[in-house]
């Protein structure tokens, strides 16, 4: 076992010391796994991002009622009467007058201006009261104050103050006629709440012409993931047309919508891949070329053609090995943390971070292994083949 | 075939397939080799002579007859086992050196003894003794691409000697030298065969070169010829 072992060495210190021969064509091999490695971990980062994002935003204490059918909350309406029903259900938490604890709540669609783009657009605005307010884990305010009821105040989230302008504190912002002055902003700890404007629920009610109607209504639920009571109360109620789900449901369901991009980046890397992978063989069938001679003379003086084959595997895996780790450093060092904006539920954008985990650079070092693996295995396949006669062509 | 054969070719045959054309380069040869002899083969270019000596160094076999080395039959080996065989009983000597460029002169004749089951550290004393025998005790550390063709070819004496094989191989040992150069591995070569018993078998263009050897083969189209050696 050692002497097999002790003969590959000598065939990868062989093909490693005499990569320099052809530099240029290794570097590109590098460079295109490089690449590979890169974008799939800009995928993965990405949608590892969003998905913990929306994950963050669903707390199991709370259920959101929405009108049945209506998918997010921006297609949603309940009238007041539909609301005075429904709170009356089981199940949802007391404050200490015996009253439900839950918070009516508007969401309309503002227009906002991404820095990075300079392109219009759609903000999520909130209307929602200081139960409300209380609901939302981790929830606080960064600087400035809360909102006052009765006035056109707004509180701006982190995420919209990072990549949308003009939202400062302080300034004045227009929505169609309307006007309103930010007076604070706030943290939801970096989920999905941090891309909205909130405003006074009643306030926003007569500026946006909703009369008593709201949107949604947040409970706070006695047993956290408990939703029986309440859904079986709609169901035997013949007036309530509703959907119960708990918070966490909810925002599950619509990271769900996800599962197709990370799939599409998949696609992508794989694809580019079998271009990295063209680069791979390329690159080992010279290195087996220049190689010839000497592999042909170790084979007369009696090594094994394994360990021309796992020598010449053993290079290959080297060079993509090399690129992973330059295209996952790169990936970390460009994207890890960077903050973006997309299109999220309702047609409204959701901020969050690429975020960059050790399973993703597994996944990256897989992909690489890969390439190096396929880019090897026929080459080496070559070099162990390689007829002996070969080390005395130079003496015909 | 008696205890002092080395080598026994029975009624070898060697033929190549060339596109759709078959060619014969050996039909029926005989050939035996004595332990401790010195065979200079020589002949016109394209004579068989560097496909006889792959045929008798096993990287390559021979198409009909059978092949004998020390008493077992060698011509139906596996490749595998074949590579086992020439590690333990051929050293190979080559007209342009094959030496690994990117090792120096220690690591080169060391080679084949990774094929052993010595120790690193019997590994170096084999190697030492080597290079001591070919006078290169002071560049064990030199790289071999930054040394003479002399000193090349002597690095590769050293690791043909190494792991003490039966039989040397040389192809042309001396046709990229210069003579006075070619005069030195030649009497190396000498040396080896008288002080240390080892056989040889030496392919050459040169007659001065054959001087060298107990006696000459002389090869033409495929079969041994008698030859006047004045002529
Ligand atoms: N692998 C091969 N395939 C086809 N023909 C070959 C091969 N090797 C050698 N030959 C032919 O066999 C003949 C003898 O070659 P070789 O043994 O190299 O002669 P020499 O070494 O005496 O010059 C030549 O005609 C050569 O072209
Ligand atoms: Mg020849």
């Amino acid at each position: 076992m050692t002497k097999i072992l002790s003969q590959i060495w000598v065939v990868i210190v062989m093909n490693i010391t005499s990569i320099g021969q052809r530099i240029w064509m290794s570097l590109a091999a590098i460079f295109a796994v490089a690449v590979v490695v890169a974008v799939l971990l800009s995928f993965l980062a990405m949608t590892e991002g969003f998905s913990k994002t929306l994950e963050g935003s669903g707390s199991n204490t709370v259920a959101i009622v929405t009108r049945s059918g209506s998918q997010s909350e921006l297609n949603s309406v309940l009238s007041r009467e539909t609301i005075n029903i429904v709170t009356t259900a089981p199940g949802i938490a007391k404050d200490a007058n015996g009253d439900p604890i839950y918070s009516p709540e508007l969401y309309v669609i503002v227009d906002g201006i991404k820095k990075t783009s300079g392109t219009e657009v759609n903000l999520p605005m909130r209307g929602i009261s200081s139960v409300g307010f209380e609901l939302r884990d981790q929830v606080s305010i960064t600087s400035g104050r809360m909102f006052e009821t009765g006035k056109n105040e707004i509180i701006v989230g982190e995420g919209v103050l990072r990549e949308f302008a003009g939202f400062e504190l302080g300034t004045t912002v227009r929505f169609g006629k309307t006007e309103w002055e930010v007076v604070g902003t706030f943290s939801t700890g970096g989920n999905a709440f941090e891309s909205e404007l909130w405003a006074d629920a009643p306030t926003l009610q007569s500026q946006f012409q909703r009369g008593s109607s709201f949107q949604t209504i947040r409970v706070l639920l006695e047993t956290p993931d408990d939703v029986s009571g309440m859904a079986e109360m709609v169901e035997n109620d013949p007036r309530l047309f509703l959907d119960v789900v708990t918070e966490a449901d909810y925002f599950a369901q619509q990271g769900e919508a996800l599962n197709g991009i990370v799939i599409f980046g998949w696609i992508i890397s794989i694809f580019m891949s079998v271009g990295a992978l063209a680069g791979a063989l390329n690159t080992m069938y010279t290195s087996v070329a220049n190689r010839a001679g000497e592999i042909a003379t170790l084979r007369a003086i009696g090594f094994s053609n394994t360990s021309a084959f796992f020598g010449t595997l053993a290079e290959s895996i080297v060079l993509s090995v090399i690129g992973g780790f330059v295209g996952a450093m790169a990936s970390y060092l460009f994207m890890d943390g960077l903050s973006a904006s997309t299109l999220g539920a309702s047609f409204t954008q959701v901020v969050f971070k690429f975020e960059l985990t050790t399973d993703l650079f597994i996944n990256g070092a897989f992909l690489a292994l890969g390439i190096g693996l396929i880019g090897g295995i026929f080459p080496a396949a070559r070099a162990a083949r390689l007829p002996v006669i070969v080390a005395f062509r130079g003496a015909n | 075939m008696t205890d002092e054969t080395l080598y026994s070719l029975q009624k070898v045959s060697k033929g190549f397939v060339k596109g759709k054309e078959k060619i014969t380069i050996f039909d029926g040869l005989d050939m035996s080799i004595e332990k401790g002899d010195f065979l200079a083969i020589m002949g016109p270019s394209g004579s068989g002579k560097t496909t006889l000596l792959n045929m008798l160094g096993g990287v390559d076999q021979p198409t009909g007859g059978e092949v004998w080395f020390d008493g077992s039959r060698v011509d139906k080996l596996s490749e595998g086992n074949l590579a086992k065989w020439r590690a333990n009983n051929i050293g190979f000597i080559f007209q342009f050196y094959n030496l690994m460029p990117m090792l120096n002169a220690a690591k080169n004749v060391e080679l084949p003894l990774l094929l052993t089951n010595l120790n690193s550290k019997q590994r170096k004393k084999s190697v030492e003794a080597a290079l001591e025998l070919v006078g290169l005790s002071d560049r064990a550390k030199h790289m071999t691409n930054e040394m003479s063709g002399g000193q090349q070819q002597r690095v590769a004496i050293a690791r043909a000697i190494v792991s003490d094989p039966k039989l040397l191989l040389c192809d042309e040992p001396t046709g990229d030298l210069d003579r006075a150069t070619a005069d030195e591995i030649l009497e190396m070569l000498q040396l080896l065969n008288r002080e240390f018993g080892k056989t040889i078998v030496m392919v050459t263009h040169d007659p001065a070169a054959a001087k060298y050897a107990k006696r000459t083969l002389h090869l033409d189209k495929g079969e041994f010829v008698e030859k006047d050696l004045v002529a």
